[in-house]
């Protein structure tokens, strides 16, 4: 289990703050050069992720008697946001990193975390998360992809669509169908499969509207036969696996959002102290710095948030998928607002590749989209509200 | 090999605030500490050595109480343990007093190589390391650009930074090298580091733990003060070039050498 190091109270420890300053640092200096050219390219930033990967970053939230940094779920976001701050696509490596190896982390016995997580935390592998399909997007448990007993092995047949890093990935975590009879919740089950196993098949990418240089595959199993030793707890229990893992993993995306955001403002506000029209610079005017001062509130609202949340989650608990759900929430729609209204600050500048605040705002949409859209999240706050299973 | 660096915790030059207070003294609540930048190269040439040599890092810093956070980036990068000397008395304290009681402290860590950076971006005497190293009399090795110990021979050699070209130096250990940014740029903490740095010691002291000290020190007894302090003049106007970069160049050259800048 990741162990907490964060005391209760209301202020980032020591510790969270040098992992906080560190990784702007790295960002500022290292990441943020490449941002424009990755989403250009729209190519995977082999560089960065060998940067991520030589400060520890890959393995953040794995322990550390896995070869992790065994840093508690705060830190993992700080450092999501910050790179997010410049990069969403980088950010994203980091954040994707951590909700595949959840599983491993959550449900693996002690041997299939010797296996697995030292590669991955020092990232020298990359792991995806491989739930979504055609036909069961927000619908989680609609999976049709089965996996079927054959003696010592399970047997995978289906398709994944939209799956970050399926193209790149050494190890893809699958969430199949083990019993069709079974209930909504029982019928899935979840397992790792290596990449080069035969009847695994990249079968195309996206073209996307953002975070242009994360791959997002299309993945078909066809008829990958893996030992029963790479299922990941016991048969049935893989939504369960699944909704244990979000709990962690939205507050990553959440401050993916955060970091975005905050990209976004320092981005506009600079812009608004050197840009003049009518004579003096345009955050004199008070329509422009009402916009500056919503964008920063709606900011530091969800940035606050989101930390809290963190904290109760890390505390464990019946609470933890409503904060989590609430913090994506917010700062997905924070992410998408201050983004938007940067491009307003920039006026036409904005809208061109000139600066970066277009492609932010491009890249925020997806925080509104993937790990369960803003829709589903509303269903789990109120399912917690309304206490409806 | 023991190395010493001395690390000061400075208001982070990059803050923007204005770091002086009415007394012309550095006001430390004004902006948020960090390592001295050239401080921080120090420590990357210790590290480097320590890579290469074998050994162990202990900084020093004399600082306000809250510096154990900044001292803990340093431990973050690979220092083994730090010593912060603070002490209310100390606060205001000028070169002289900072020189005894860095001495003192230095004097309980017998270490083989002393490591200073050439100055602080706060108060930028930049003459510690020299009056360090004669209070000890150790031999000080100054601007170095390259430090080569040879431990088992009990000497390093240093190539110090002179106009036109460097000098090559060698003396015996224990020795004070000054150091400046041509030894190569601090690394990031590594993550790992960061959590490492966690259960490193930072042993603090007072005054009274360093003994009796040769001289009174502390702001109390301090020989300069700050008389007047003025600001830069403002900047002329700025003139930005917007043009094609082969346009933009000949513009600011001609701009250049209307001035007579150009040679
Ligand atoms: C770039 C990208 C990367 C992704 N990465 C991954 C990944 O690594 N792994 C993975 O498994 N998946 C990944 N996904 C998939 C993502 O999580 C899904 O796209 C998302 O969950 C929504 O599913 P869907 O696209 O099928 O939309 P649908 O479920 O079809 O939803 C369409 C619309 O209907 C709404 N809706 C659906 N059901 C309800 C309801 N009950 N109540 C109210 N509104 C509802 C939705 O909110 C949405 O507005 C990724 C997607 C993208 C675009």
């Amino acid at each position: 289990m990741v162990v907490s190091s964060t005391p209760p109270g209301y202020e980032l420890t020591e510790e969270q703050r040098l992992v906080r300053d560190t990784v702007r640092a790295l960002a500022d200096d290292r990441i943020a050069p490449r941002a424009a050219e990755i989403d250009r390219t729209g190519e995977f930033p082999w560089d960065v992720k060998a940067l991520l990967a030589e400060h520890d970053l890959l393995g953040l939230g794995i322990p550390a008697e896995y070869g992790g940094v065994g840093a508690d779920l705060l830190s993992v976001c700080l450092a999501v946001e910050q790179v997010s701050r410049v990069c969403a696509t980088s950010g994203l490596i980091i954040a994707v990193q951590e909700l595949a190896s959840l599983p491993i982390v959550l449900a693996g016995t002690d041997e299939q975390r010797r296996r697995w997580l030292p590669d991955l935390a020092a990232g020298r592998q990359l792991v995806a998360f491989a739930l979504t399909e055609p036909e069961a997007g927000s619908d989680a448990a609609a999976v049709r992809t089965r996996a079927v007993r054959d003696g010592d092995d399970y047997v995978i047949e289906g398709t994944k669509r939209f799956i970050t890093h399926g193209s790149i990935a050494d190890l893809v975590v699958v969430f199949a169908v083990t019993d069709p009879e079974a209930d909504r919740h029982g019928r899935m089950s979840a397992f790792v499969v290596e990449r080069d196993r035969p009847g695994f098949r990249v079968a195309r990418l996206e073209h996307k509207m953002g975070i242009r240089g994360s791959p997002t595959a299309e993945l078909v199993f066809d008829g990958v036969r893996i030992p029963a030793g790479n299922r990941l707890g016991a048969e049935g229990e893989g939504f369960a696996i699944a909704m244990r893992t979000f709990e962690r993993s939205r507050p990553a995306i959440a401050a993916q959002a955060v970091g975005i955001a905050q990209g976004a403002l320092e981005v506009a506000t600079a812009y608004a102290r050197t840009r003049r029209q009518f004579g003096r610079p345009i955050g004199d005017f008070q329509m422009v710095a009402a916009l500056l001062a919503d964008m920063d509130a709606a900011t530091e609202a969800a940035r606050q948030l989101l930390y809290r949340a963190c904290t109760v989650i890390e505390r464990g608990g019946p609470d933890a998928a409503r904060w989590a759900a609430i913090a994506k929430l917010v700062a997905g729609d924070a992410a998408m607002r201050v983004t938007t209204d940067a491009v307003q600050v920039l006026g036409g500048y904005g809208y061109v590749d000139e600066y970066p605040v277009e492609r932010m705002m491009r890249d925020a949409k997806i925080t509104q989209l993937y790990e369960g859209t803003q829709q589903i999240q509303r269903l789990v706050v109120a399912r917690a509200l309304l206490g409806r299973e | 090999m023991r190395i010493v660096v001395l690390t000061k915790p400075v208001p982070d030059p990059a803050s923007g605030q204005d770091r002086l207070g009415p007394d012309w003294r550095v006001d430390r609540a004004a902006a948020p500490a960090v390592l001295n930048g050239n401080d921080e190269y120090a420590l990357e040439a210790a590290l480097r050595l320590v890579e290469a040599h074998g050994g162990e890092i202990t900084l020093l810093a004399m600082a306000p109480p809250s510096a154990p956070e900044t001292l803990r980036k340093g431990l973050a990068m690979g220092a083994d343990r730090a010593v912060l000397v603070t002490d209310p008395a100390l606060a205001g304290s000028d070169i002289p007093s900072t020189v005894a009681v860095l001495a003192a402290a230095l004097r309980d860590l017998e270490a083989d190589l002393v490591l200073a950076g050439i100055d602080t971006s706060d108060g930028f005497a930049g003459v510690v390391p020299a009056a360090l190293a004669t209070t000890l009399r150790l031999p000080l090795l100054s601007n170095a650009a390259a430090i080569e110990p040879d431990p088992a021979a009990g000497r390093v050699r240093v190539r110090r930074i002179v106009q036109g070209g460097y000098d090559v130096l060698e003396a015996p250990l224990p020795a004070l090298v000054s150091c400046t940014q041509a030894l190569g740029a601090p690394r990031y903490p590594s993550l790992k580091g960061i959590m490492a740095a966690r259960s490193k010691e930072i042993a603090v002291r007072s005054l009274a733990d360093l003994g009796p000290l040769p001289r009174p020190v502390g702001g109390a007894v301090a020989e300069t003060v700050v008389v007047a302090v003025d600001p830069p003049p403002p900047r002329g106007a700025t003139r930005t070039v917007r043009a094609p970069a082969a346009e933009a160049a000949r513009e600011i050259a001609e701009f250049l050498a209307a001035r007579r800048l150009l040679p």
